[in-house]
């Protein structure tokens, strides 16, 4: 889950991280207590939000309150702003990059850092980049810490200051299971002190049980989407038009991708993993119902799941509920002739192979 | 032959009294394979299928000769458990559990290296040796013995490939699933590794999919070190970035982890490549 970078920066605090001076607005009236010149900052969890308007500088009450009714309700990238963060204005002198993430191939934590901060990092070229990779049996150590910091050509005081960052958000990054935590840019202002102006934390969904205090915002999903996480199943909205519903995210995905193979455009992934409770299923196909494709593509392998215990729980969601629009299957596995009878039964389309149903799906969304 | 696993394996089943243990111990017991041992706390003493139950880990391995653990147990729990396993000299831990944070796992998979054991998963479907051994929720009736390694990190996008070589009569050595999160314990590098010193493998099926960058570690190996030839399915074409695709390793994320490139570097390496899963049985027989 994506942290708004108010949140991230609440957990800098907590971890003793210099963050600028600020205050979280959600009125418009709510302008008390502030110091000019300001940075009011729309929370929306995308990048790019500077170039899009949603940074703005206020230099005294009165610019503050036209800014904020600019910026509330105004909808960046898809997100409407409902949270600004107004921050004293900071002074840089330098700004760095600082991160830790995952790699996944050397399954280790990964420090990176380059003191050509303030941009976005993919843009920096590799050889300004600087590496360090931590065993998570041994921890961070003083020398990964000591090699980084000497590639930036900090001055000793701000050298330890960095060093002292570097370890808090370390232990950030493994308290609270994030997938990355990074500081873009963090600042040294002309007066040698060091600061974090801007957020980005990431937190493993698969851990958010142990950290309660983190209020989920589940943002970027879709009403959906959100629906579908609460009911306990993998759906994702794509911006196409045939509805996906397989099981296994493998067989989901390889689905997908046979639909675009005949020209075809996946409007939903819907993953019913190794189910065939009728109960998941009548809710697999409500949610499908809901994101109104052209056409419903079936895609079921049936290893230890019975392909005929599938088929019975989406005929009887389909008889009781009627269903708009044309549902092609294909079924594979134990009991699947039983299963291709009863599908057939209901007035499913049924075919042979994935390339089949795939193509039929296409046609029909198409409307040949 | 086989790799990782084989007919002397002995396994014992963390998480052995719940309805997915109890199930699983059954289905391998079908298959052949020797379960020696269940482990849940505070189930000691009983039974499930004929197979007895212990209390830990420590007690099972002194009392029974396994030496391959397989991990059923919730999230939560599974790191203790994985470690439990490691502690008493387990040399082969299968974890098929979902949604462990990968921390967790981060932390296993570094000590399984310290204590020299071979980790699968998390988040897999176990491994199979047709003819041999089972370890893991592989259903049983899609096998066939035979030549064909399989290494894979999805689950019943496998089972239907592995199906349809078994229909085209084509069998398997060993099908090992990696499993679907960002950080397992065996990659493709290892399979690959595994498979072309086995004798009885004459080809290499490989099922990829988005995320991460082991298809492409994997071409690069294969170029170097694989004789055998390689198979390749990639699934999640069409994924948009930054949307996690059912897996949680399953994610475009920083522009790195497309199936394009990992078909590129499939094709560079001569990896022959199918666009549907029921075409890797047409490829293997056409060129095996």
């Amino acid at each position: 889950m994506k942290l708004f970078e108010y949140q991230g920066k609440e957990l800098f605090q907590k971890y003793d991280i210099p963050v600028p001076k600020g205050k979280l607005l959600t009125s418009k009236e709510d302008v008390s207590g502030l110091v000019f010149p300001m940075v009011l900052k729309a929370q929306v969890p995308i990048g790019g939000r500077g170039k899009a308007g949603g940074i703005r500088i206020a230099g005294n009450t009165d610019e503050a309150k036209k800014i904020m009714s600019d910026l509330f309700g105004m909808n960046l990238k898809g997100f409407i702003v409902n949270k600004i963060l107004a921050e004293q204005r900071v002074e840089v002198e330098r700004e760095i990059y600082l991160s830790f993430s995952l790699d996944r191939s050397r399954r280790m934590s990964l420090l990176m850092a380059s003191g050509e901060g303030g941009v976005d990092i993919e843009s920096v070229s590799d050889d300004l980049i600087f590496r360090e990779w931590i065993n998570p049996l041994i921890g961070i150590q003083s020398f990964n810490v000591r090699r980084i910091v000497s590639k930036l050509r900090l001055s000793d005081e701000e050298g330890k200051k960095v060093s002292r960052i570097i370890y808090q958000m370390y232990r950030l990054f493994r308290e609270y299971d994030c997938e990355l935590v990074e500081i873009n840019p963090l600042v040294i202002t002309p007066k040698g002190e060091v600061v974090a102006l801007d957020s980005k934390i990431i937190i493993n969904d698969d851990a958010l049980y142990r950290h309660e205090d983190i209020v989920m915002e589940d943002m970027g999903l879709t009403a959906l989407e959100k629906e579908a996480r609460r009911r306990g199943i993998s759906f994702i909205q794509l911006d196409g038009d045939i509805g996906v519903i397989a099981n296994g995210a493998g067989l989901t995905m390889a689905t997908l991708d046979a639909l675009k193979y005949f020209k075809g455009k996946p409007g939903v992934f819907l993953d019913l993993g190794g189910t065939d409770d009728p109960e998941k299923v009548k809710q697999a196909f409500e949610l499908m119902k809901k994101a109104k494709p052209k056409v419903i593509l079936l895609n079921l392998f049936g290893g230890i799941t019975k392909c005929d215990t599938v088929a019975r729980g989406v005929k009887a969601v389909i008889t009781k509920q009627g269903i708009e629009c044309p549902v092609v299957t294909r079924i594979k596995g134990m009991n699947e002739d039983i299963a291709k009878d009863i599908l057939k039964d209901a007035g499913l389309i049924t075919t042979t192979s994935l390339q089949d149903a795939a193509r039929r799906s296409c046609e029909t969304a198409a409307g040949r | 032959m086989s790799i990782f696993v084989d007919e002397k394996t002995t396994v014992l089943v963390q998480g052995a009294t719940g309805h997915q243990g109890r199930f699983h111990i059954q289905q391998m017991l079908n298959f052949g394979t020797k379960v020696v041992a269940g482990v849940t706390p505070g189930k000691g003493g009983e039974e499930v299928h004929g197979v007895p139950v212990f209390d830990t880990v420590i007690d099972a391995v002194n009392e029974t000769n396994a030496d391959t653990s397989l991990v059923l147990v919730p999230a939560r729990f599974a790191k203790d458990a994985v470690f439990e396993a490691l502690d008493a000299d387990i040399k082969t831990i299968v974890v098929i559990t979902e949604h462990i944070p990968f921390h967790d796992a981060m932390e296993f998979v570094h000590y399984a290296k310290y204590k020299d054991a071979i980790l699968i998963g998390p988040n897999c479907p176990g491994i199979a040796s047709p003819g041999k051994t089972k370890v893991g929720i592989l259903p049983n009736g899609i096998f066939l013995e035979g030549y064909v390694g399989v290494a894979s990190r999805s689950g019943t996008l496998t089972y239907e490939i592995v199906n349809s070589l078994s229909e085209k009569g084509m069998g398997q050595s060993t099908c090992v699933g990696l499993g679907g999160d960002p950080i397992t314990g065996t990659t493709f590098i290892d399979a690959l590794k595994a498979f072309e010193e086995d004798k009885d493998t004459k080809a290499i099926v490989l099922v990829g999919e988005i995320g991460g960058t082991a298809e492409e570690d994997a071409a690069e190996y294969i170029k170097e070190f694989v004789e055998k030839p390689v198979f390749a399915f990639i699934a999640g074409v069409t994924a948009p970035p930054g949307k996690r695709m059912g897996h949680a390793g399953a994610i475009i994320a920083r522009g790195k982890g497309t199936a394009k490139s990992k078909i590129e570097a499939f094709r560079k390496a001569d990896v022959k490549l199918a666009c549907f899963p029921n075409e890797i049985a047409d490829l293997v027989e056409q060129y095996c």
